[in-house]
């Protein structure tokens, strides 16, 4: 999409509106918002705060290659002894291209006895999907796994 | 698409009816549910109003055990497994609740030796 490569900020209002690509921009602007990496990164920075997640301890399974969007089978599951001094308190799903970030935020404890969860997720795209897990000492643990996806959800009719 | 919110949702529970103190258990569930985005148009181009889940919540032994906070990004008729360690006799308190005022619940019994 040339019109979006172009550094649009250096036209004028009036050049951009006279060009007729006016139309074209407004046609990309009523599309669907999709949660971009920008807006995964927020949704991230919401849920950790301003501590770094580090990689490792948490597993994302999730199949590299799907056909259907619509059910998309997913766990996460959490290296931890979940005893009362150290325990998951709470996993965050969030993804790349779906029209928000957030896909499921599951609430913990001790009394789990093992940390891990699965459920079925919709992904409207081919994109990233992060896991990112709360322990009871403060840290943040994250896991990613790319998804090729064939048909997407959300968005047919 | 008040319709789920009248009708009782069908709801399937897979827990174990008994267990040995201290077993980790595993609970899975599942709730009918169409789980509508709010990001799909209707054949007349209309947006369809979003009606989903919001929140599912497991209570036993005198607190929640589990809960998730559900977005239009879980598949329709919401799915999840997870675990508990079973601690005294007594039941699995199962709710969900969501857009359009839906709530529904379940109890399963586990007697624990």
């Amino acid at each position: 999409m040339s019109i979006m490569d172009a550094p649009r900020f250096t036209f004028s209002r009036r050049a951009v509106l006279a060009s007729g690509c006016a139309l074209t921009v407004t046609a990309l602007t009523l599309r669907p918002a999709s949660a971009t990496p920008e807006t995964m990164r927020a949704a991230i920075r919401q849920i950790v705060g301003d501590a770094e997640p580090k990689k490792g301890r948490v597993h994302l399974e999730i199949p590299p290659l799907v056909e259907n969007g619509n059910t998309v089978s997913c766990s996460v599951s959490v290296d931890s002894p979940m005893t009362q001094a150290d325990h998951v308190k709470a996993i965050h799903i969030v993804n790349e291209k779906n029209p928000q970030p957030n896909v499921i935020s599951v609430a913990l404890g001790p009394r789990a006895g093992r940390a891990r969860f699965s459920t079925r997720i919709r992904l409207a795209d081919t994109q990233k999907v992060i896991a990112i897990a709360q322990l009871s000492d403060g840290s943040f643990w994250s896991d990613s796994a790319d998804v090729v996806i064939t048909l997407g959800a959300c968005l047919e009719e | 698409m008040t319709e789920t919110a009248q009708t009782p949702a069908r709801v399937l529970v897979n827990a174990p009816k008994t267990a040995k103190r201290g077993d980790v258990i595993e609970i899975k569930t599942l709730v009918s549910h169409i789980m509508e985005t709010g990001f799909r148009h209707d054949t007349s181009g209309n947006l369809v109003p979003r009606n989903i889940i919001t929140r599912f919540e497991c209570r036993y032994d005198g607190a929640v055990i589990f809960a998730a906070d559900f977005s239009p990004a879980i598949a329709a008729n919401p799915f999840l497994t997870f675990f508990t360690v079973a601690t005294v006799s007594g039941p699995l308190e199962f709710s969900w609740t969501g857009d359009n005022g839906f709530a529904t619940t379940h109890q399963a019994m586990l007697t624990v030796a």
